[in-house]
């Protein structure tokens, strides 16, 4: 496939033997050919996006520091159940009736955000920001750990806690078929 | 009526423009390029929205996946000390073969008592080794919580800093066995570290 040299150099009428100029074009098939499968080579050994990652910060528990009680009214709980569902309510279990959410954001983003308006409605303002304590059951996954946690950054909720679960809310969580 | 002729056309295209773009595509791999690791554990991340990338020096990642644990460490120098530090403490000597075999796996997943024959198999069967996880459980001494201590301490000797811990867990995997490794790493005074998750688009507030 190489170019053919038309230019047909040497045959003037003057006689005058010139040398044939040969063409300067290289043809580049083989190379493009080449490129081609080095890149489609790199394309699949490579990770082009880098992981990400997000900080979680427990806390620490073995030093004994004075711990301050939590306002019950100013604080939500986050119930993680099975078959990707949850449970939420304000205050202390048993007072009220917790509610039956998704993840999604009509579900407990939609409750984070009115939960943490109405507390700091209700409250002065040095402790008007909500805390949610959330404690994932033995069901849970830790896809739904991780859209727990994402919710709190996207929602802005600066104080919350992965705390153990009880055996009461185990049996709540069994009430409602989430466990 | 003389016939009308069809030009003849060169079949040939200038290559040239399409040579140009090939190589500056491929410059732009192999400069961005970083090899695949090899994982194991399969472990698919679940999405969130923060952007925060992960370091790629001086990080210990554990990979959870189908219920097992997975090790890894960036550095090559702290694994091979970490490896002399876990042979003596559970009693195991290394050949020189095996330490660099150690030092060049990246990812692995093998209780001590079968690390030997997992480090004796050939490069290429050792995708086909059944790895059986690292045994984690709640008590302060287990081979996890070990082998994040003494790579801790192999860093601490040899460079001075203290290692950043990341947690690559399956999506699937049940609470439990999180719950496992965090306190694992939470015995060892480890109150912060990273959960590595796949980029999922904000939500417009």
């Amino acid at each position: 496939m190489a170019e053919l040299d038309t230019s047909g150099g040497g045959k003037h009428k003057g006689g005058k033997i010139r040398s044939k100029k040969a063409s300067t074009r290289v043809d580049l098939t083989a190379m493009v050919d080449l490129a081609f499968l080095l890149i489609t080579f790199f394309m699949y050994t490579t990770t082009l996006q880098k992981p990400k990652a997000m900080d979680l910060a427990m806390p620490d528990n073995s030093v004994k520091t004075q711990q301050l009680p939590i306002a019950a009214s100013r604080s939500m709980t986050l119930l993680l159940g099975s078959h990707n569902k949850l449970e939420w309510y304000m205050g202390e279990a048993g007072k009220s009736a917790p509610t039956v959410d998704n993840y999604g954001k009509d579900g407990l983003r939609k409750a984070l955000i009115e939960n943490a308006k109405k507390v700091a409605d209700t409250h002065n303002a040095d402790e008007k920001l909500m805390e949610v304590v959330i404690k994932p059951s033995d069901k849970s996954t830790y896809e739904n750990l991780v859209a727990t946690l994402d919710e709190m950054s996207i929602t802005n909720i600066k104080i919350y806690a992965i705390v153990p679960i009880t055996q009461i809310e185990i049996d709540d969580l069994k009430k409602n078929n989430i466990y | 009526m003389p016939r009308v002729k069809v030009a003849r056309k060169s079949t040939a295209i200038d290559m040239t423009a399409m040579c140009d773009v090939a190589f500056l595509l491929l410059t732009f791999f192999i400069l961005t390029a970083k090899p695949k690791i090899e994982d194991p554990s399969h472990a698919e991340t679940p999405p969130s929205t923060m952007m925060i990338p992960v370091a790629d020096a001086d990080m210990i990642t554990i990979h959870v996946g189908m219920d097992k644990a997975f090790y890894s460490v960036t550095e090559q120098d702290v694994r091979v000390k970490t490896l002399e530090a876990m042979g003596e403490a559970y009693g195991v000597k290394f050949t020189p073969e095996e330490t660099r075999r150690f030092e060049l796996t990246q990812v692995f997943g093998v209780p001590m008592k079968s690390l030997k024959s997992f480090l004796d198999t050939d490069p290429e069967n050792v995708k086909k080794f059944p790895q059986a996880g690292i045994p984690v459980d709640t008590t302060n001494n287990n081979e996890l919580y070990n082998w994040i201590y003494k790579s801790r301490q192999a860093e601490k000797a040899l460079h001075e800093k203290d290692l950043n811990v990341s947690i690559k867990a399956d999506r699937a995997e049940e609470y439990p066995m999180i719950n496992k490794v965090i306190s694992v790493l939470e015995k060892q005074k480890k109150f912060k570290f990273q959960l590595i998750t796949s980029l999922k688009t904000a939500p417009k507030k």
